[in-house]
């Protein structure tokens, strides 16, 4: 019951939302309320986690359509608490930025918010394919407005790209979803089979390459990363890509072992170039935007390099990596956010100098650009590492793309770093543009401080991941 | 002495109801006096389709078997009982969203003849011979023509009637034809003898049948026999509009798997793949020219000819799981069309001319009610979870993917992702354009609070969404249903 009111919280409190005629100032505060409720019961529900227990937990399954098999199923394991912990604190925050800046009709905007958020821990709880299929669809309602409406000046570019190219991707996966769970007779992923058909593996695989985004399926990644508000481009990329994580461990890989074998190659080669090029093109970026929003595709292929090695070190280290790219893109584009709020403007051109009487602006963003470089002792760097040392079994050349891929974050997170607060004042710096105030603070913090307690203890995440710590086993046992 | 055949007064009692109703509105248009004359008809009329459909339900209820009647001409079974209770239901919403309309005089009329198109499509879907068949579909048909061309002072309404008229009538002469040729090669006019005695002449049959399914393809107005629906749609009063979409395209439905499945069963290779190709053809055509319409009625008629589409994959499949994914989709698909068409004729009143995209610009912020329940159908029409849509389509891509057509669950994506780009685009103007690019002014002053259109909206939303998430007992109806069908 905890996980059921752990959706339904902020999708009943979005109805209210929606439907209660309060003054601006008040739909935002209640939104915001909400989203802190949310992260309360969150708190209780890690509370009654036994870690100790195997399989599922806090499970609950209630028929829906039984003539096909599809009942309303959700749940966690280890890894789905973790991704759905980072799913309420990151939407906290974003719904926080919002009541911060005042978005415009907030009614809508944040009932919106809480409703994606709903949709989205429903989908890291989902245990039944077609539950997982509703609300990974779900998301998409609430995020073609939030970009189209509040989003910048290429706003209907940018979710016209971004709703193309995901459905593209879902209407796939609808299909192996039917086709799946028809020769299965159930679509519950507990009592459900494998399969050998590549065919609907591809379908899957596809769908969720769309949702990460991986190289090469990442087309819309660069508009709608830029022309969100910024707090929905933290969500989307924080929250919304690990999605397609959760997928790659609940459906793909334990469901189509004989598939991901034959192409596990392909995917390797595929994470590692997109490691590669995410980085290049984030090193080239001329805007704050767009190193954030392709340093996430860089990152999102390291995970995927993690979950393909498909052994104990790259299990935990792709869901530990999941956990921390997570709050770091969520900081990062707040941040980000924050600056273009005083500066007008991203380019980083006309940034620069703001170390210069802001200290507090200048230790948050170091702090977070240290730990997003994956400086030794974060927990960025042992997500790589664990990832590093897991794709080394599957050949040594991936552990170099890997740490290829390490040193390129440094490069680009430093140039960020520099831009921003050294070189000299930027034509768009005023004097003016403020040091970082209490309330941008009390959004940040929380998500730096997360960081930096997984950075001192990485293996609160790593090693309660999986149902007796054993990764690999647990999933070519598909779970059972 | 002459045996007089047995009635069973109960089978036939959806229809009589409605006709009673009917011939209240007409006496009202005569007899009550001109300020209460839209009153009285327009609640005989609601009440009409509320009983009828409450009949439907006993009916339902005290049919565990289908039975023949009068002289094997009709049936009373599960199937003709949910089909009459959706038209009812439907009937009975358009009835509020009508009730805004205004027109000059001709309401007792409009009323009575609604009920009486009601009353023709209950009487089809139990028809179980060619005659009654062929008779059920020039009763709704007639009145459907008189109710397209009623607002006798819009040049585009009486356009779109003789369009209807022409065509519907060139429709049911195929029809009429294929039923001759079917008598001639079978010697028999009951669906089920005819199955008997299919041995015949194949060719005869054959071209009978072939002539029958574009006969009724007319009505269900499935590609390539569409070409009346965007011209009608667009022209007849949009509330007629909203009844032709949903009921007549569900009466269609309902009897063409029936005579298909019951007459023709030895004839299903045949049949199968001829409904899968134009199934195929409705999807393709309805989607791509729906992108290219301004004109909101005419891009809900394209689409809906690609929901015929849709629904015929699942009469394709010819089996229970198809017949139950049809049953429905019906009903998602009929909430969602009444809905639609409803806040597209409060909108041209407001603007006081036919409503384009354009003219939607900013309506989502203006009227967040209305704004939202369109959001909601058309989601729910491309098949977004969280609507009856979703559920819709998920049944008939597994009733497709069970019979073996795993090539039409591929095309039936395809089209699912086509009909996004319209779908969505009637979002953006919602809500990502401002009223202020809209070059219309209103036509004046604020609308009227239009309670009824109100209420039949809220009844559209509540069944696209309660249909997702209540899908089993819906199912159970469905599947009882498909059952009184021999597959």
């Amino acid at each position: 019951m905890l996980v059921t009111a752990l959706i339904l919280l902020p999708v009943v409190a979005a109805l209210i939302i929606a439907l209660l005629p309060l003054p601006r100032e008040m739909s935002a505060g209640l939104a915001f309320l909400a989203a802190l409720m949310e992260v309360g019961l969150w708190i209780v529900t890690a509370t009654r986690f036994d870690f100790d227990e195997s399989g599922l937990q806090l499970g609950t399954t209630e028929e829906w359509v039984e003539s096909l098999g599809i009942s309303y199923s959700v749940g966690f394991y280890g890894f789905s608490l973790w991704l759905a912990g980072v799913t309420v604190i990151v939407s906290a925050a974003a719904i926080g930025y919002a009541l911060w800046v005042g978005r415009d009709r907030p009614r809508a905007y944040h009932a919106l918010m809480l409703f994606l958020t709903g949709a989205v821990v429903a989908t890291f709880a989902a245990q039944d394919l077609l539950l997982f299929y509703v609300s990974f669809e779900a998301m998409l309602i609430p995020l073609y407005v939030l970009v189209g409406v509040w989003g910048g000046a290429r706003r209907i570019a940018a979710t016209l790209t971004f709703v193309v190219y995901t459905m593209a991707g879902s209407l796939l996966m609808l299909a192996s979803v039917v086709a799946f769970g028809v020769t299965q007779g159930t679509f519950s992923l507990l009592e459900s089979g494998t399969s050998d058909n590549v065919w609907i593996f591809l379908g899957f695989a596809v769908a969720f390459a769309v949702k990460a985004p991986l190289f090469p399926f990442h087309g819309w990644l660069p508009l709608a990363y830029r022309e969100a508000p910024p707090e929905v481009a933290a969500v989307l990329s924080a929250i919304v890509s690990k999605t397609a994580v959760y997928g790659f461990l609940v459906i793909v890989l334990p469901k189509f072992p004989e598939p991901v074998d034959d192409f596990t190659g392909v995917t390797l080669v595929l994470a590692g170039a997109g490691l590669v090029y995410g980085s290049l093109l984030a090193f080239r970026a001329p805007d704050l935007r767009g190193i954030v929003a392709y340093s996430s595709l860089a990152q999102m292929g390291l995970i995927t390099l993690g979950l393909f090695a498909l052994n104990d070190l790259g299990l935990d280290g792709a869901v530990l990596l999941s956990v921390a790219h997570a709050l770091i893109s969520a900081s990062m584009f707040l941040l980000v956010g924050m600056l273009e709020r005083r500066c007008g403007s991203g380019d980083l051109e006309v940034l620069g100098g703001m170390a210069r009487g802001r200290p507090v602006l200048a230790t948050v963003l170091l702090v977070a650009g240290m730990v997003a470089l994956a400086v030794p002792g974060s927990v960025t760097f042992a997500g790589e590492f664990l990832i590093m040392a897991g794709v080394y079994e599957e050949g040594w050349g991936y552990a170099a793309i890997v740490a290829l891929g390490i040193v390129l974050a440094a490069m680009y997170v430093l140039r960020l770093i520099s831009a921003v607060l050294h070189v000299r004042p930027g034509t768009a710096v005023r004097d003016e543009a403020l040091d970082l105030r209490l309330g941008e603070l009390a959004l940040v913090l929380p998500l730096v401080a997360c960081l930096i307690a997984l950075s001192a203890w990485p293996a609160l995440v790593s090693q309660s991941s999986f149902p007796g710590d054993r990764p690999a086993r647990v999933i070519s046992e598909g779970f059972k | 002495m002459i045996d007089t055949p047995k009635v069973d007064w109960l089978a036939l009692s959806p229809v009589l109801a409605l006709l009673g109703a009917s011939g209240i509105a007409l006496l009202a248009a005569v007899l009550v006096p001109t300020w209460l004359r839209k009153t009285v008809s327009a609640v005989a009329v609601f009440a009409g389709f509320v009983v009828a459909a409450v009949f439907a339900g006993i009916v339902f209820d005290e049919t565990p078997q289908p039975e023949v009647l009068l002289s094997e001409s009709m049936i009373r079974d599960q199937l003709g009982a949910v089909a009459q209770l959706i038209l009812g239901i439907t009937g009975a919403v358009v009835v509020f969203a009508a009730w805004s309309e205004r027109r000059r005089g001709h309401d007792a009329e409009y009323y009575a003849l609604l009920a009486a198109a009601g009353a023709g499509m209950m009487f089809f879907v139990q028809a179980e011979n060619l005659m009654t068949l062929f008779l059920g579909l020039e009763w709704f048909s007639l009145c459907l023509y008189i109710l397209v061309a009623i607002d006798t002072d819009r040049a585009t309404s009486l356009e779109a009637g003789l369009k209807y008229v022409i065509v519907g009538g060139f429709g049911s002469a195929v029809l009429l034809f294929g039923s001759a040729l079917v008598f001639g090669a079978t010697g028999e006019l009951g669906f089920s003898q005819i199955a008997e005695a299919a041995a015949g002449d194949e060719a005869f049959l054959v071209a009978g049948l072939a002539m029958i399914i574009a006969g009724l393809a007319f009505k269900v107005s499935a590609a390539p026999f569409h070409m009346w629906t965007p011209d009608v749609y667009q022209g007849a009063p949009t509330s007629v509009t909203a009844f032709m979409s949903a009921a007549t395209k569900t009466a269609a439905l309902v009897v063409t798997l029936r005579v298909l499945v019951t007459a023709f069963p030895d004839e299903s290779e045949i049949w199968t793949i001829a409904v899968a190709v134009i199934a195929c053809v409705s999807l393709a055509w309805g989607n791509l020219a729906a992108l290219a319409q301004q004109d909101v009625k005419r891009i809900l008629a394209f689409s809906s000819v690609s929901h015929a589409g849709f629904m015929l994959i699942a009469v394709a499949a010819a089996s229970e799981r198809g017949t139950e994914a049809l049953l429905y989709y019906l009903v998602p698909y009929s909430a969602m069309s009444v809905g639609a068409f409803a806040i597209v004729a409060a909108r041209e009143r407001e603007l006081a001319a036919p409503l384009t995209l354009e003219g939607l610009a900013g309506l989502g912020w203006e009227r967040p009610f209305y704004g939202a329940a369109l959001w909601v159908f058309m989601l729910g029409m491309a098949g977004f979870p969280l609507t009856g849509g979703f559920f819709g389509k998920l049944f008939i891509f597994s009733a497709a993917y069970e019979a073996g057509d795993w090539w039409l669950v591929l095309v039936g994506v395809a089209a699912t992702a086509l009909s996004l780009a319209y779908y969505l685009n009637i979002v953006r103007w919602l809500y990502m354009r401002s009223g202020a690019e809209l070059r219309l002014a209103p036509a004046g002053g604020s609308p009227s609070r239009e309670l009824a259109l109100g209420v039949a909206v809220t009844a559209a939303v509540v069944v696209t969404i309660g249909s997702f998430f209540a899908a089993q007992p819906i199912l159970d109806l469905a599947s009882d249903a498909a059952s009184s069908l021999p597959f």
